[in-house]
């Protein structure tokens, strides 16, 4: 099996089995809903429903119910779409790119995330839905024979590419989702009791096995669609900076768009993942999981995107400037200095200051600043886009027609109304979903746990043998044992038997001696397997006061006994492991 | 006669394949492995091919591919060009730059969902489908070998039993065969 170095830290903290995976995570869904989930629940569904209804408003009355006017006509509605994108971005992130690089903390985070992305896009794509006013009529985007002339869809328009490329996002993702999701639902369905959940679970698991050949075909299946959706997530944002970007507004139209946009995305993507995440692993106790070393690799994802986009900003300042093109430029003034320099501060402060915070390794460290930060950071996020789209319109070409967006309650209402349905599906996801990927958790368990890399895992219980077949044990116990077995090699000196016999009596002398009648459960010691407890029991050790006694010399007299597991006796201190068990 | 199978359970995943290594080696045919997560390794010792899933996906990214360029190139070049901003609207190649997103976005949609039907066809995994795993904690922490007794002709019924029986196993039981899907 692929061992990891000793010195990465583990993933899975203290000692887990594969079956404590099970349990972990199944035991938010299985049991019942706190008092909290209940509230917020409550809350995100006022929210959404108040949304729902600006939405209806907004459809019977039309758009003139928005703030927009003849200078700004795009505001809060495509300011918030391209926001929900960029948050959508994460979640394949973390599971495609993170995926061909082979790196296993993401295992911790890829299912959450994902279902961030997933209903994030979704939000997203509301905002054009509406947007078209008439949206009986927004089946006309997609390219369908018609009465009107045959009058196509322009496909040269990047708002057409964006239909294309928010819909493949949205399905691709989605799928890739769900094709992780179908084994952790055969579990929660073989663990159900209520009859209505297993029939539920039943249909949602699409009666999968897991037989070898389909793991076979999942592991590729993944695989390919990572593949697949690592191009995608840089495309889709890419095609939604050319919204702007393909335009001749002096603000927008610039080449380093598609990459600024895609790193913003991800920055922003993280910021969220992160916010939702410190409230999930508290939520269901899912601490052992995803752990501070977890906080402080997305952490550095932000530093490192957030870096970018700051550089990007800089540029774009100073092409400004040198490009010589005076409209080019004072758009740049404008947003710094201008009327809304309050938001272009906003932005600057949020997104290019506080992740450079990041550098201190306290700070990354630290789970109420990297709530405080990604919080923070979503907010300059959002300010980013309303910055590159309001400041860049307000003050056109026509200094008569220059004016100032003001947003009206629908406005308003719409993104509140967003940002609560977001939270109704994802709180009714992390109640009926595995958040954390079951399956793909174990495949690293015994890389990455704490207790499998430093060695503290108990021995594997060995199954009572059905027949006593002498050789049986042995070969798992050569398996297991390896690696201790060599450094003893060279401590073991041949002994006699009478040697042998003479040092247990003595050990025996010392530790006074038990009787099998009276005995203790000495597997309950950490490091002491069925194995090991028959060997201490041969030489005459049955007790926890036995074993309490033992010091130094008792253990290297064992050792010298057993020869099998030198200095481990000592390692798991089994005196002290065993005064406790005795004292309970 | 119905066909009989032996299910032997393990607790451990390198158990089960240390004990599908030593059966194998002993000329025992494993018709299945039924496993909460992929066991790394397993398939060439039990004789599961490599999937030919990724092929399916170049040929669904292609057929993609090529749907969107006989699409677009009718829509707008054919049927009814239109003029733009005095963009080139007569020839497909010319124009091509402003298709190059739309080709791709098709090409990751088919490649993507046909790979996805042909998996979930493949497995028999779809919505309503009735799941076969022998024993419920195949999907928890067990790992259970299934072992076809018309795939081992030449071993008796206890002959296997006791082959299997000197593999470190928790469990193990014989059932008639049920094909369930």
């Amino acid at each position: 099996m692929h061992k990891e170095s000793a010195i990465r830290e583990p993933l899975i903290l203290g000692h887990k089995t594969y079956h404590d995976i099970t349990e972990d995570v199944c035991r938010s869904i299985e049991g019942k809903a706190p008092k909290t989930w209940y509230i917020l629940f409550g809350i995100a569904l006022l929210l959404g429903l108040y949304g729902v209804g600006c939405v209806l408003y907004l459809l019977g009355t039309g758009i003139g119910t928005w703030g927009l006017n003849k200078t700004v006509q795009w505001a809060w509605d495509i300011t918030n779409f391209v926001w929900w994108v960029g948050i959508g971005h994460a979640g394949t992130l973390i599971s495609a790119v993170l995926l061909l690089f082979r790196q296993r903390w993401r295992m911790a985070i890829n299912r959450a995330a994902e279902a961030m992305t997933i209903f994030a896009v979704f939000m997203a794509g509301l905002f054009p839905l509406i947007h078209m006013g008439r949206l009986w009529v927004g089946y006309w985007v997609m390219p369908i024979p018609n009465q009107f002339g045959s009058l196509w869809v322009n496909f040269n328009s990047p708002l057409l590419w964006d239909v294309f490329a928010i819909s493949t996002y949205l399905s691709v993702g989605f799928v890739f989702w769900y094709i992780g999701l179908l084994p952790d639902f055969a579990t929660i369905r073989d663990r159900a009791k209520h009859p209505v959940s297993k029939k539920m679970y039943s249909i949602l698991s699409f009666g999968w096995s897991g037989r070898a050949k389909h793991w076979n075909r999942f592991e590729i299946v993944s695989l390919v669609l990572a593949g697949l959706a690592t191009p995608l997530v840089f495309s889709v944002h890419s095609i939604v900076s050319f919204d702007f970007a393909t335009s001749v507004i002096p603000g927008w139209h610039t080449t380093i768009f598609p990459p600024y946009f895609v790193a913003g995305a991800v920055f922003s993507g993280f910021a969220m993942v992160q916010t939702i995440m410190l409230i999930v692993r508290k939520g269901l106790k899912l601490e052992a999981y995803l752990h501070t070393k977890h906080i402080e690799y997305m952490n550095i994802v932000i530093m490192v995107t957030g870096s970018i986009v700051g550089v990007a900003y800089l540029t774009e300042l100073f092409i400004s400037w040198y490009s010589g093109v005076e409209y080019e430029s004072y758009a740049f003034i404008n947003r710094a200095t201008g009327p809304y320099w309050w938001a272009y501060a906003s932005m600057m402060t949020c997104n290019v200051i506080s992740p450079q915070l990041m550098w201190f390794k306290k700070l990354r460290t630290s789970l109420l600043f990297t709530f405080f930060i990604s919080i923070v950071v979503n907010i300059g996020m959002w300010f980013e886009r309303f910055v590159i789209i309001v400041t860049s319109l307000h003050q056109d070409y026509l200094p008569s027609s220059w004016s100032m967006f003001h947003p009206t309650w629908v406005d308003i209402g719409i993104y509140i109304g967003t940002i609560g349905l977001f939270f109704v599906f994802y709180l009714a996801f992390a109640r009926y979903f595995p958040v954390l990927p079951i399956a793909e958790l174990k495949t690293i368990l015994k890389i990455s746990g704490e207790s499998y890399k430093n060695g503290s895992a108990p021995e594997r219980p060995t199954p009572a043998p059905v027949v006593a077949a002498a050789e049986a044990p042995v070969v798992e116990q050569v398996v297991t044992e390896a690696p201790v077995a060599e450094s003893a090699s060279e401590a073991k000196e041949e002994i006699s038997e009478e040697e042998k016999q003479n040092r247990i009596s003595s050990l025996i002398e010392k530790l006074g001696a038990g009787s099998a009648d009276a005995k203790d459960d000495l597997k309950l010691i950490s490091g002491v397997g069925p194995k090991l407890e028959g060997t201490l029991n041969d030489i005459g050790i049955y007790t926890f006061e036995q074993v309490s006694k033992m010091t130094k010399e008792e253990y290297g007299l064992l050792d010298s006994i057993t020869g099998t597991f030198p200095g481990r006796a000592e390692r798991d201190n089994w005196a002290e492991q065993a005064s406790n068990l005795m004292n309970k | 006669m119905a066909d009989r199978v032996i299910y032997a359970m393990y607790d451990d995943d390198e158990v089960l394949m240390d004990g599908a290594k030593k059966l194998v080696s002993e000329g025992v045919h494993i018709t299945d492995v039924f496993s909460p997560f992929p066991i790394h390794g397993i398939d060439p010792i039990i004789g599961v091919k490599h999937t030919r899933l990724g092929i399916v996906s170049f040929m669904f990214g292609l057929l993609g591919m090529t749907l969107a360029v006989i699409g677009f190139k009718y829509f707008m070049i054919d049927d009814w060009p239109m003029n733009i901003g005095g963009k080139p609207n007569f020839s497909l190649l010319e124009n091509y730059p402003s298709f190059v997103p739309i080709t791709f976005e098709f090409t990751v949609l088919f490649a993507a969902h046909g790979m996805a039907l042909t998996y979930l066809l493949r497995n028999k995994t779809l919505p309503g489908m009735p799941a076969d795993n022998p024993y419920p904690r195949t999907t928890d922490d067990r790992f259970v070998m299934e072992i076809r007794l018309s795939d081992n002709t030449k071993f008796s019924a206890d002959e296997l039993h006791t082959k299997i029986k000197t593999t470190d196993i928790v469990e193990i039981e014989e059932k008639d065969y049920v094909v369930v899907k």
